[in-house]
């Protein structure tokens, strides 16, 4: 206070009334006495951040009505329940499946007597590419990354003791993703619940795989079509059951920037909302059925804004570009899962902390439902004391930390708001972009948004080799560390044991009823109609996902990439 | 040194593991670094990478893995060059590996595993120390 006085010797202090006039009477001279850290004040995706954020920053036309709204009103920025979270917390749900089906049922089991609210299925790799456990590019992959299935034989062991009608499962499978479902469908056959009392989610967001995560079977245009034919099905048999959930996560993990997440995401659900029209379907019919899943990193404000902004555009887009009336259909509902490749596997107990900041940044989002990575992710398949953290994480942001008291705590902060808008041009203009090229497939096709990505990844990894982006344990405060905390490991033992499981059911099926089946999907391929009753008759049969898979690979051909450096 | 040629490396993603975003980020620091750099794209497998590796004349494989599938992926291609009679192009790589399993590749043939976390100029440097041009 002293040095104050000091300073101003002669006027007495008086308030500014705008930021020039701050810059003049207060900041000029603090900067002259003590400078700022001579470091680049950026989003970890690169967008400049300014010193101070005021009402200037959100512009002379910023209105509260057209930009925020009210909760549970259009467009839905500040959230899409009028309560939020005093009515009803997140769903709290853990991605889970390693090993052998009823290794992951016993993990199933655990989690809901812990608390956990729903299900998330992780398949492995084999099963996510629609390759069967014996076939010769799965060996060494069998039951790695997820619960290997190859028949609906497996599907029984990991729902066993599981009442389908009381639980919400998601799925994150994409292109054998209705083969799948149909293997969820008959085991709730099996248990005796209808379809209609079904609830959960399917990721089937083929056009993110073929942007970032690569786990594709068709090219894009039959994939479509399969998923249009389950919209279809699910509107007149499962209502309750979220067909597609539109995927940023992947694409953000593959290294695009905030901006490109949310934009690619939101192309892909208009790509799918085209694909519905095209296909016949009314939009209100299957649009409230459309979820989203994005991604939660180390950029506390930016992965707000990135989130408010999802919503705000989603809702204008559904109601004035394909003119959906039932506002359910503007509501923009979405999964979010803290960021995988922000863990590190130097110091691996800081990553309790980054998860922390980035499940907040999901609240203070506005998410549905939430998954928290578990500290040990970068090393192995986590552990169970870890998946037990990671839950814990959740619970003490939803009972201790007081952010579930009130909705959108940060509506109307300049900062939050003034990053939101500006979310939203970034990601409009290459939206815009993507409409001149014809849409996603074409931009797809193109290697657009793929080329994007490789840019920003390599951006990002050289500003991280440089220093200029701080990685606390890897390119900063660096220790020799002797200890790595017990990992998950999956042994040979599993893909054998699944291999005989296989081998089994092809022994003891109905081969003609198998053979029938499929021949009943492979011409309804060629003649156009849907195809999930057919793939769940092969289910029914005991028939393999590589097989149902293979079985339209002679009419819908295989994709090759288009390989992006 | 100089009248050397330049070094020529296979980038590879073998089984069916998607995550392409390490090997790419490592290409083009390859690439930016100067070497000739032949990039296989997605799911390959070991018989596909070998066969690639040898009709292109690289002087070393370098194979990303984040499936878990490392302890059969790489002794597999290792083997496959042996059969090959190609055990002069070196075999090196990175991705989620456990430390305790990185012995048990190198004593395989395996000449460096890199884990996260590891820049782009100390791979670059790394190769530069270790890989030699072939003489073909």
């Amino acid at each position: 206070m002293a040095s104050d006085d000091r300073t101003t010797p002669t006027a007495p202090p008086r308030a500014s009334r705008s930021r020039a006039d701050w810059g003049r009477n207060t900041l000029d001279r603090a900067l002259r006495r003590a400078p700022e850290r001579p470091v680049e004040f950026t989003t970890v995706s690169g967008l400049p951040i300014e010193r101070l954020y005021t009402p200037e920053d959100l512009g002379p036309g910023w209105d509260y009505h057209e930009k925020l709204g009210y909760p549970g009103e259009f467009p839905f920025t500040r959230g899409i329940h009028p309560t939020m979270y005093r009515g009803r917390l997140w769903t709290m749900r853990q991605f889970a499946g390693f090993g052998t089906a009823e290794r992951t049922n016993r993990r199933f089991h655990y989690l809901l007597e812990h608390g956990q609210t729903g299900l998330s299925v992780a398949f492995d790799l084999p099963t996510l590419m629609g390759r069967d456990s014996d076939d010769p590019l799965s060996r060494g992959e069998v039951g790695r990354e997820g619960v290997a299935v190859d028949t609906l034989a497996d599907m029984e062991v990991l729902f066993q003791g599981i009442p389908l009608d009381r639980v919400s499962t998601s799925m994150t499978i994409n292109a054998p993703a209705a083969v799948i479902f149909c293997m969820y469908m008959a085991v709730a056959e099996k248990q005796g619940v209808p379809f209609s009392a079904l609830q959960g989610t399917l990721q089937n967001d083929i056009l993110k795989e073929y942007i970032a995560q690569k786990e594709w079977i068709y090219p894009p245009r039959p994939s479509l079509r399969i998923i249009t034919d389950l919209m279809a099905f699910c509107c007149r048999h499962v209502p309750k059951w979220n067909t597609i959930s539109i995927s940023g996560y992947h694409i953000r993990e593959a290294g695009s920037t905030a901006a490109q997440e949310l934009a690619f995401t939101l192309a892909d659900g208009i790509a799918y909302v085209q694909a519905g029209i095209e296909a016949g379907l009314d939009v209100d019919e299957f649009a409230p059925r459309l979820s989203f899943f994005f991604n939660s990193h180390n950029d506390f404000f930016e992965e707000i804004a990135k989130m408010r902004a999802a919503r705000r555009m989603w809702a204008r887009l559904m109601r004035h570009r394909f003119g959906a009336r039932d506002p359910r259909s503007w509501m923009l509902r979405f999964h979010t899962q803290t960021a995988g490749c922000s863990l590190t596997a130097q110091q691996p107990y800081n990553n309790v902390v980054r998860v922390t900041v980035q499940a907040l940044a999901a609240v203070l989002g506005g998410t549905q439902s939430l998954h928290t990575d578990s500290f040990d992710e970068s090393l192995a398949l986590p552990s169970e004391e870890a998946v037990t953290i990671a839950l814990r994480t959740q619970q003490i942001l939803a009972e201790e930390s007081g952010v579930a008291n009130t909705v959108d705590p940060l509506g109307g902060s300049y900062f939050v708001e003034a990053l939101t808008d500006r979310l939203e041009r970034e990601a409009a203009d290459y939206i815009e972009r993507i409409d001149r090229m014809g849409g996603m497939v074409a931009a797809i096709e193109a290697g657009f948004p793929q080329r994007e990505i490789v840019e920003a990844s390599y951006r990002y990894q050289r500003q991280v080799d440089e220093g200029s982006k701080t990685i606390v344990g890897v390119n900063k405060y660096v220790m020799d560390e002797p200890r790595r905390p017990d990992i998950l490991r999956i042994g040979e033992e599993v893909e054998r044991g699944q291999l005989e499981r296989l081998a089994r059911v092809r022994e003891t099926r109905d081969p003609h009823r198998v053979r029938s089946a499929l021949d009943a999907l492979r011409d309804a391929a060629v003649s156009g109609g849907n195809l999930i009753p057919h793939m769940l008759e092969a289910v029914r049969a005991y028939a393999s996902v590589g097989e149902i898979c293979r079985t339209l690979v002679p009419v819908f051909g295989t994709y090759r990439e288009v390989s992006v450096l | 040194m100089t009248e050397q040629r330049k070094l020529r490396l296979l980038v590879g993603k073998v089984g069916l593991d998607g995550h392409d975003r390490g090997a790419k980020v490592v290409a083009r620091a390859f690439r930016d670094a100067g070497f000739e750099v032949v990039y296989t794209g997605l799911h390959q497998s070991p018989e596909q990478i070998v066969e690639t590796a040898i009709q292109e004349d690289v002087d070393a494989i370098s194979l990303s893995v984040l499936s878990g599938a490392h302890n059969y992926l790489f002794p597999r291609v290792l083997e496959l060059l042996r059969e090959r009679g190609a055990t002069d192009i070196a075999v090196f790589g990175g991705g989620i590996v456990p430390e305790e399993d990185i012995a048990g590749l190198k004593a395989a043939g395996v000449l460096e595993i890199f884990t996260p976390g590891a820049s782009m100029e100390r791979i670059v440097e790394w190769v530069r120390g270790h890989i030699r041009p072939r003489k073909l």
